[in-house]
């Protein structure tokens, strides 16, 4: 058998790629593509190190096969910054020195950002469940919490 | 320009490389590869399925399917991705209730209009995982990967919701309890695909509620798990009541004297021991672990009591 052709957009643009049909999106995006961002933790959807969000939903891109995402729109930590610009919940991470050994960070990034599209203004609680999918082993979260806390507020424009 | 940014930009072409995987043990002569299909229609699902000589595997979240893959548990030959199928990715308002496509996720569902109709039922399914899973998952893949601890379905069997099955015969549809016949078994033949679930239409006073025990406070299989659906009469006598539970046998079971044991009451205390005397009566979990056969029998009776409560007051019963 051969591989799948598979015609998608990253990040706003148009990319073709061929993969394995058991392949999943997450081995295409960092071996394929050379989208590193998205680490692979456990594989199994445990640990969301590998979020991404396709068409506008969250997902771990381990569960996710990459002949799956022929059509579809998918968004990585790639595409966060805005050029050189750095994204408000980026520049809260690294002031809040919300990482310490960054495998996580890709993740939590995109699932933050997630959060903040539906919630603008989430209480502590909230966050914390909206990023429960996320593992990080380094920083006891609180750091975290408080970066997104402090984006958010940042992009309210309060 | 780096070639990463080439690639991701669609201006490079990365080389494809064959897997170095050695075609599977009981199939040394056959497909190295598995195949995957997209189809766009049920019948064509099906078609697939038929014609398929090895084993095939139904993709709708995959949260549980790619899991398995991974660890080696399950190697299909043919993958059939049902989210290109419209009927699928639907969920239908209709005359006797709601239609919930196979394919629909638990943040789909969590958005819709079911919500509000069956709170009991959205609230089991947006259970499951965290928010990464909870955009795939669905409360169909849920059901058909028939683990005795799924918690769509005490919610599911409790509502009284009906499996839609197309396969090369007729169409068929089951009450959700037929599905899984044993801990990864389900009583769907080579073929057959849930199309979707059926959700009756609530009459009014009617309310349902799912609990579960699980050692952390969030994201975790359930240890024991309870579904209560009531129907109130105007006076706040329950009428009619389906009481389900998860996890404390090999299926999910339909709890038929605890139901008898609510119905005409208005939930006073003695219809409440009653009820979780009724549901301890009905178990026979394992031990292991995460719960001894004691922990699970007490514990599926207070959480039916509480589940009670809960889908009482939804009824607008005080």
């Amino acid at each position: 058998m051969s591989g799948v052709h598979v015609s998608t957009t990253i990040n706003g643009d148009p990319i073709d790629f061929v993969c394995d049909p058991d392949e999943p999106l997450l081995d295409v995006l960092r071996n394929r593509l050379g989208l590193t961002g998205a680490k692979e933790g456990c594989g199994t959807g445990d640990c969301g190190a590998c979020s991404i969000t396709l068409d506008g939903e969250l997902v771990c891109s381990c569960l996710v096969l990459g002949a799956e995402a022929e059509g579809r729109k998918i968004e990585t930590i790639e595409g966060m910054a805005d050029g050189d610009k750095l994204h408000p919940l980026q520049r809260a991470f690294i002031s809040n020195a919300a990482l310490q050994c960054g495998i996580c960070t890709p993740g939590f990034l995109i699932a933050a950002k997630a959060l903040l599209k539906k919630n603008k203004n989430p209480t502590e609680e909230e966050i914390r469940f909206g990023l429960a999918g996320n593992l990080c082993r380094c920083t006891g979260y609180d750091k975290i919490v408080r970066a997104v806390q402090e984006a958010a507020k940042e992009m309210r424009g309060a | 320009m780096d070639d990463n940014r080439l690639f991701a930009k669609g201006l490079a072409f990365p080389p494809f490389e064959k897997s170095k995987r050695e075609p599977h043990a009981s199939n040394p002569g056959g497909s190295r590869f598995m195949r995957y299909e997209a189809p766009s229609s049920t019948k064509a699902a099906v078609t697939l399925l038929m014609k398929e000589k090895g084993k095939s595997a139904i993709l709708a979240g995959g949260t549980d399917l790619l899991v398995r893959m991974k660890g080696g548990f399950i190697e299909p030959d043919l993958i059939v991705d049902i989210k290109r199928i419209p009927a699928m990715r639907e969920i239908k308002k209709t005359a006797s209730g709601f239609q919930v496509g196979a394919a629909v996720s638990g943040n789909e569902l969590g958005r819709s209009v079911v919500k509000k109709a069956w709170p009991g039922v959205v609230e089991a399914a947006n259970l499951i995982g965290s928010k990464q899973v909870q955009g795939r998952c669905t409360m169909v893949g849920n059901m058909c990967n028939a683990s005795p601890a799924a918690d769509s379905v005490p919610a599911l069997v409790a509502a009284g919701a009906q499996a839609v099955i197309v396969g090369p015969k007729k169409k068929r549809t089951i009450p959700v309890e037929k599905v899984s016949t044993a801990p990864g078994r389900t009583s769907l033949a080579k073929g057959e695909i849930v199309e979707s679930l059926l959700l009756p239409k609530r009459p009014p006073r009617s309310g349902d509620a799912y609990l579960r025990f699980i050692p952390r406070s969030e994201m975790d299989i359930a240890v024991v798990s309870a579904g209560v659906n009531v129907v109130l009469d105007a006076k706040g006598v329950i009428k009619e009541a389906r009481v389900a539970l998860g996890a404390v046998a090999p299926t999910v079971l339909l709890v038929a004297p605890a139901a008898k044991a609510i119905i005409g009451t208005k939930l006073d205390d003695e219809a409440l021991d009653k009820l979780a005397a009724a549901c301890s009566a009905a178990c026979s979990p394992i031990d292991d672990k995460r719960g001894t056969i004691e922990f699970r029998t007490k514990v599926a009776g207070v959480l039916a009591k509480r589940a009670a409560k809960i889908a009482y007051q939804r009824a607008g019963g005080k």
